[in-house]
């Protein structure tokens, strides 16, 4: 063996501190402006971060692919679900004219509506595929209130940095952080074909990111709650949620 | 043969000859005169991709595993004809396979392995890419050499393999013209290929690349081109494997980990 020379021993150690201080300033500059994911933890943790760091970094504003009416799937193609809960049947029995969706946590004017409320904010209409992780997709046309004009209506807070959302299913939530709860394409859609939003597909309201794989568009929203810390609130490290051990952020 | 026949691959291998004789002489230790036959970071790079290969294999196949159905064009699902299917179950009861059972599901550990092994491959690879062009090892060892481009080297090369003939000695220091062509073409066309069919299946990366995905046809094409091509990257890596153990398997090892070259009666 070669004896390692003092300028290589010292040229070595000067190279290390710097890889190990430059590591601490990134993962400091990448909290401060939001690039680590809260799944950040663990073996995947380096990957999840680079692949999450990358979209704010530099896809933050871009808009999902929208398609012409000619390419609407005729056969839309929706996951078995859970049995839905009494409270849903109730509801449903009702032909949803009870369905509420609550606003809460750090905004300055709490809310409930109701899907006629809903349907009195500006309407978005738009064309986007449903992009299950397991390979499979369809288009379809979805029409909805836009979460960011519900978020205004009720005023975000200053230190507000998530939103957690709620099905009905008591076990069946997600959170997004602010730059895709406040994305013009982030849909409250309670339409969808120009038909009233089917139970299948997430009906009377489900939550569509377009941006992100299906398990992120919860269906059966009651409930967004906008908060600074989503501790608790991570299915990825939540081994009772049914998309427990997935991605936190699925726009990959 | 063909790597030898031209005059300037008499002079490299000559000169390399001289250089090839004094290091026998020697036992092999890391003082060892003249350079390795592959450079540290050449190794380095080479073993970092092999785990990320086999991670993204074996990742790749649990994500397969879950619709093990392809289609053409922009959407398909359970519910429009495939263009074709694998024949195994699926971990999804929604699938119609045709087999009466599901498998476990285990997309989530799968698939944040698989990107987090993506990006090692990539990082790794723009190392070796960039490093490769400043230090020249792609015009040095993986270019064919202007004697070899030609259908004729090409033809010769491929003979003495159909022959089973022994490699040569210039093959124990350099690659021949089938060699380099193949690496190169892994190298520069099937892990970009895949790198980007598999870019054009991510939503993000969609949104705001749209003709990433566009110009494959669809999400759905992107999705099978990159079943193609990784079915290509496994096809090479069954080549390279069986080509280390046919030529020598603890001489090649050892090429790649310590970068020394084998001794020449290790290599009969």
């Amino acid at each position: 063996m070669s004896k390692i020379s003092r300028r290589q021993f010292v040229t070595a150690g000067l190279a290390a501190t710097a890889g190990v201080s430059g590591l601490a300033v990134a993962a400091n500059l990448g909290r401060r402006f939001g690039l680590v994911p809260p799944d950040s933890g663990g073996i995947y943790g380096p990957g999840e971060t680079l692949t999450y760091a990358a979209q704010r970094l530099f896809t933050r504003h871009s808009l999902a692919r929208e398609f012409p009416r000619s390419m609407i799937s005729k056969v839309p193609f929706a996951n078995d679900m859970p049995p839905l809960n009494d409270a849903f049947k109730r509801l449903q029995s009702g032909a949803f004219a009870d369905w509420r969706l609550s606003i809460d946590g750090l905004v300055a004017r709490p809310e409930s509506y109701s899907l006629a409320d809903l349907r009195g904010f500006p309407v978005r209409s738009q064309i986007t595929e449903v992009v299950c992780e397991e390979g499979w997709s369809y288009v379809a046309e979805w029409i909805g209130t836009p979460l960011s004009e519900v978020l205004k209506a009720s005023g975000i807070l200053p230190q507000a940095r998530y939103l957690v959302y709620f099905s009905i299913d008591p076990d069946w939530w997600d959170s997004i952080d602010l730059a895709d709860a406040q994305h013009p394409q982030t849909l409250l859609a309670w339409a969808m074909n120009d038909g009233d939003l089917p139970v299948a597909f997430g009906g009377p309201l489900r939550l569509r990111l377009p941006r992100q794989l299906g398990y992120k568009s919860i269906k059966f929203v009651t409930r967004v709650m906008v908060t600074d810390s989503v501790k608790g609130f991570v299915p990825a490290l939540d081994p009772k949620s049914p998309n427990s051990g997935y991605a936190w952020y699925a726009g990959i | 043969m063909g790597l030898g026949k031209g005059p300037f691959q008499g002079d490299v291998r000559a000169s390399a000859g001289a250089c090839y004789a004094a290091r026998v002489s020697h036992a092999p230790s890391l003082r060892n005169q003249g350079p390795p036959r592959h450079a540290l970071l050449v190794r380095v790079t080479h073993w970092i991709t092999v785990i990320s290969f086999l991670a993204l294999l074996v990742s790749g196949v649990e994500i397969l595993i879950s619709h093990p159905r392809f289609y053409w064009g922009e959407v398909g699902n359970s519910r429009t004809p495939a263009l074709f299917k694998i024949p195994i179950p699926s971990s999804r009861a929604t699938v119609p396979t045709g087999y009466g059972y599901v498998l476990p599901d285990q997309n989530g550990w799968s698939r944040y392995l698989h990107f987090e092994a993506a990006w090692a491959l990539v990082l790794t690879g723009l190392v070796y890419v960039i490093s490769g062009l400043w230090t020249r090892h792609f015009r040095k060892n993986l270019f064919p050499a202007p004697a070899d481009r030609t259908w004729r080297a090409f033809r010769s090369v491929i003979a003495k393999h159909l022959r089973l003939a022994p490699p040569d000695e210039a093959d124990s220091r350099s690659y021949n013209v089938l060699q380099r062509v193949t690496y190169l073409l892994v190298i520069f066309v099937l892990v970009p290929l895949v790198i980007w069919t598999g870019l054009a299946m991510s939503p993000g990366f969609n949104a705001a690349v749209p003709w990433a995905v566009n110009s494959l046809g669809g999400r759905q094409s992107a999705r099978t081109l990159h079943f193609f091509v990784s079915i290509s990257l496994v096809l090479f890596l069954v080549l390279h494997v069986a080509m280390v153990v046919l030529t020598g398997f603890a001489s090649r090892m050892r090429e790649m980990i310590t970068g020394l070259a084998a001794a020449p009666q290790e290599r009969t």
